[in-house]
């Protein structure tokens, strides 16, 4: 009897039915898309945080830069001397240098910090890392040694001081302008152009040191090998690099090719890409730490340490603990760190995170109160017919029972119609694919220092802050993918089922609210 | 509960107002030593309209024997309706005692009313009062108010009591598919079904044409006779109220014998 009281009542009452289903499939299908999409959200900053900072990383501790620490300075500087550089037929000169130093706006500490760091309790894994910039600089010099002086009247070698008769009336030293009457200094010649100009190549990429024997936390430890292989522990010393897939179809270079880093020779042993489909690794080229160190000049300095907590709900404490441990430091959780992710992805995540969340909790409960209301008027209508019931023996709980179903399988059947529009919306959402930036900001610059960044893109940005600035890194496109979880498909479906039980529980109360004398009366 | 049946007179009642009663001051007079069904004493009910407060039942005194035919007439707004659902334990009394066999329904919980009108009270109202999506057959079913009767037996008594009202055809059908006189008896197999002690028929023709009316009434009657039912039926019609054996007039919340004519 209670399956066919109720299927009659709402077939008989349809269009009650489909408006109290249309705006529950409406809330449930915005529920879906907007869990959806902001699980998406979330698994593209984590994608982006483990490009960054490696799976498994739950702490990493950094050092504020100091106004002119290393890295602070005000750039990189190539000197030469007279006889560096090799003298071509023409009399070019081709000069070239490569430096490593500490990328701009970070700061070396002691590598005796990460022996402390294992010493924390609660600390499962640490390895040091230490964040480097290579700068390297090439280009052709014309001959100078031809325009030492220029060819005067005087038949000897212009210094370039001879009365010049111009009509600027300024001195003039390229002999070009005007009647050179003393001894004028002829034009530089050969260089990149043959003529007597110059060209210089200036190219900067991030080299990161790490100890080659720690797997199980670290930067590459959300790399996969593409080719060769990674680093291992007998490569300590050696001056071996792995390069990142991005940078290294960028350089042209591939397992085997030699590489400058800092004035040496490096032998391409592998080459590894972010296991995120859409990430580049956290930096360009990886070496053994030592061997940073030591091409540096960094000697037992490192910049970064990695942690990971014996266990997950011990993250917020190890920090403590570290941080009491290494006053100076900067300590981060992850949680922290994802703060430190920008750029659209940040815009989506919050656009997601308050206008999604509100806009679902706003038709949600504009739903439920359709239900709610929907189902109160249906009461009042059917007082006859509840009065009756009462009037023939029907219980209160019994009637409740009735109104509670009907609302339930309103509930459900919106709820079913929400969760395959909602899945329909997630399909369209992965269709279209939007590409969203990110960059995560590693290191902010203190007061008056200059700042740089690691993005996650793993190319080198570094420029110039003010007070407080932090510089943003170059951006990394992420593919938003909105999962379809059967947790959220269950969300949903729970929620119908709360909205059409707290529809029926009100409409519920009202029918058994009414007295069948009343009842009765009031239809008489 | 059952009592024995009664005999209807037949006699004609003559329709003498008798000043309002104080109440029976002998409650066996009217039950002729047959042990009472219903027991009224300084039975009151009071309503709020607005801000007043009207006087629905005012200090009634009633025994009605088990097994007797009894018709309520009187003006509109006089207190039949009210007092047909202080006898169905629809409502309780503002003051006084309404004892329905040993069970004193003025003191009754909702629970327990409805368990008494879902056991012992079966209920014909004027208007049919069917749920329109449900089938004949399945609104005879509603009467089951729990779930202690097992569904075939249900089915089976249900069909049965349709049968018993000469619509074993129409089982299948919506009530907006019969006629009022059809509804009326799917409505009275309705509170038949559960074999009550009790009918209480509120105007059960008064949305019948004379025809029907007298149909209705003929198997009313005949139910009364044949299963010793008390039956209470509250009218406008004259001609109905001269079917019973017992007529009592209520006006202004107080209730008068009408004495048979001689």
């Amino acid at each position: 009897m209670f399956l066919t009281y109720l299927l009659r009542e709402l077939s008989n009452r349809r269009k009650q039915t489909v408006v109290i289903a249309a705006g529950m499939a409406l809330a449930i299908a915005l529920v879906i898309v907007v869990s959806g999409v902001a699980a998406g959200v979330r698994n593209a900053q984590s994608s982006v945080l483990e490009s960054v900072y490696g799976v498994g990383t739950d702490v990493t501790i950094t050092q504020t830069a100091e106004p002119g620490a290393d890295g602070g300075g005000p750039g990189q500087q190539f000197a030469f001397g007279s006889g560096d550089g090799t003298t071509t037929d023409d009399g070019s000169t081709e000069v070239a240098q490569s430096t490593l130093s500490a990328a701009r706006g970070t700061a070396t500490f002691a590598s005796s910090a990460l022996a402390t760091v294992e010493g924390v309790d609660g600390v499962s894994a640490a390895t040091a890392t230490l964040s480097l910039e290579n700068s390297s600089f090439s280009g052709t010099l014309p001959d100078f040694s031809q325009g030492a002086g220029g060819a005067g009247t005087d038949g000897t070698t212009g210094d370039g001081t001879g009365t010049d008769t111009d009509t600027d009336g300024t001195n003039d030293t390229d002999g070009t302008d005007g009647t050179d009457s003393g001894t004028q200094p002829a034009p530089p010649t050969g260089g990149a152009d043959g003529a007597g100009g110059s060209a210089f190549d200036v190219d900067q990429f991030s080299v990161t040191g790490l100890d080659p024997s720690a797997a199980a936390v670290g930067p590459l430890t959300s790399a996969s090998l593409v080719d060769g292989r990674t680093l291992a522990a007998d490569d300590a010393g050696t001056d071996v690099v792995v390069l990142d897939q991005t940078w290294a179809t960028s350089a042209e270079l591939a397992v085997g090719d030699t590489l400058t880093i800092g004035g040496t020779d490096f032998t391409v042993v592998g080459i590894v890409a972010s296991t995120s489909s859409d990430a580049a690794t956290a930096s360009d080229a990886y070496v053994p730490l030592d061997t940073a160190q030591a091409l540096s000049g960094l000697t037992d300095q490192i910049s970064d340490v990695y942690v990971t907590a014996a266990s997950a709900s011990g993250v917020d404490a190890l920090k403590t603990d570290v941080q009491a441990a290494l006053p100076d430091a900067t300590v981060s959780t992850q949680s922290d760190l994802a703060s430190s992710v920008s750029g659209s992805l940040t815009t989506a995540s919050d656009l997601i995170g308050k206008l999604g969340t509100w806009l679902s909790v706003i038709v949600l409960a504009a739903a439920f109160l359709i239900a709610i209301l929907f189902t109160v008027s249906g009461v009042g209508r059917r007082t006859r017919e509840f009065g009756t019931l009462k009037a023939i023996g029907w219980s209160n709980a019994r009637i409740t029972r009735q109104v509670a179903g009907e609302s339930l399988v309103q509930g459900l059947v919106g709820g079913v119609v929400g969760v395959a529009a909602g899945l329909v919306g997630l399909l369209v959402v992965n269709l279209v694919a939007p590409t969203l930036s990110a960059a995560a900001t590693t290191t902010a610059a203190g007061p008056g220092g200059p700042g740089a960044a690691a993005d996650a893109g793993g190319a080198a940005a570094a420029g110039g802050g003010g007070f407080g600035q932090q510089v943003a890194a170059a951006t990394t496109d992420v593919v938003l993918h909105a999962p379809v979880t059967i947790s959220v498909v269950l969300l949903a479906v729970g929620l119908a089922v709360v909205g059409g039980l707290l529809a029926g529980a009100v409409g519920g109360w009202r029918a058994s609210r009414l007295r069948p004398a009343e009842a009765l009366r009031s239809v008489a | 509960m059952t009592g024995a049946s009664p005999e209807p007179t037949g006699t004609d009642l003559r329709a003498t107002v008798l000043p309002a009663p104080a109440g029976l001051t002998d409650p066996t007079t009217a039950s002729g030593g047959t042990p009472p069904m219903y027991t009224l004493t300084a039975v009151t009910k009071t309503y709020s309209q607005g801000k007043k407060t009207v006087t629905a039942l005012d200090g009634i005194d009633l025994e009605i024997p088990a097994g007797q035919m009894v018709a309520i007439q009187g003006p509109t707004g006089g207190g039949k309706s009210t007092l047909l659902q202080v006898l169905g334990a629809l409502d309780r009394p503002t003051s006084g005692t309404v004892r329905l066999g040993d069970s004193d329904l003025s003191a009754a919980g909702d629970r327990a009313l409805a368990a008494v009108r879902a056991r012992d009270v079966g209920f014909v109202f004027q208007g049919f009062n069917l749920i329109p999506t449900l089938t004949a057959a399945e609104n005879v079913e509603t009467a089951f108010a729990d779930d202690s009767v097992p569904r075939p037996e249900r089915r089976t008594r249900a069909k049965e009591a349709l049968a018993s009202v000469g619509l074993a055809e129409r089982a299948g059908h919506l009530p907006g598919e019969l006629s009022g006189g059809q509804q009326q008896r799917v409505a009275i197999a309705r509170a038949l079904v559960k074999e009550p002690t009790v009918l209480l028929a509120d105007e059960p023709t008064g949305s019948l044409d004379e025809a029907t009316r007298d149909e209705i009434m003929d198997l009313l009657e005949g139910v009364w006779r044949d299963r010793g039912l008390t039956l209470v039926i509250v009218t406008h019609d004259s001609a109905v109220a001269r079917r019973a054996e017992r007529r009592l007039r209520i006006a202004g919340g107080k209730v008068a014998e009408l004495l048979p004519t001689s």
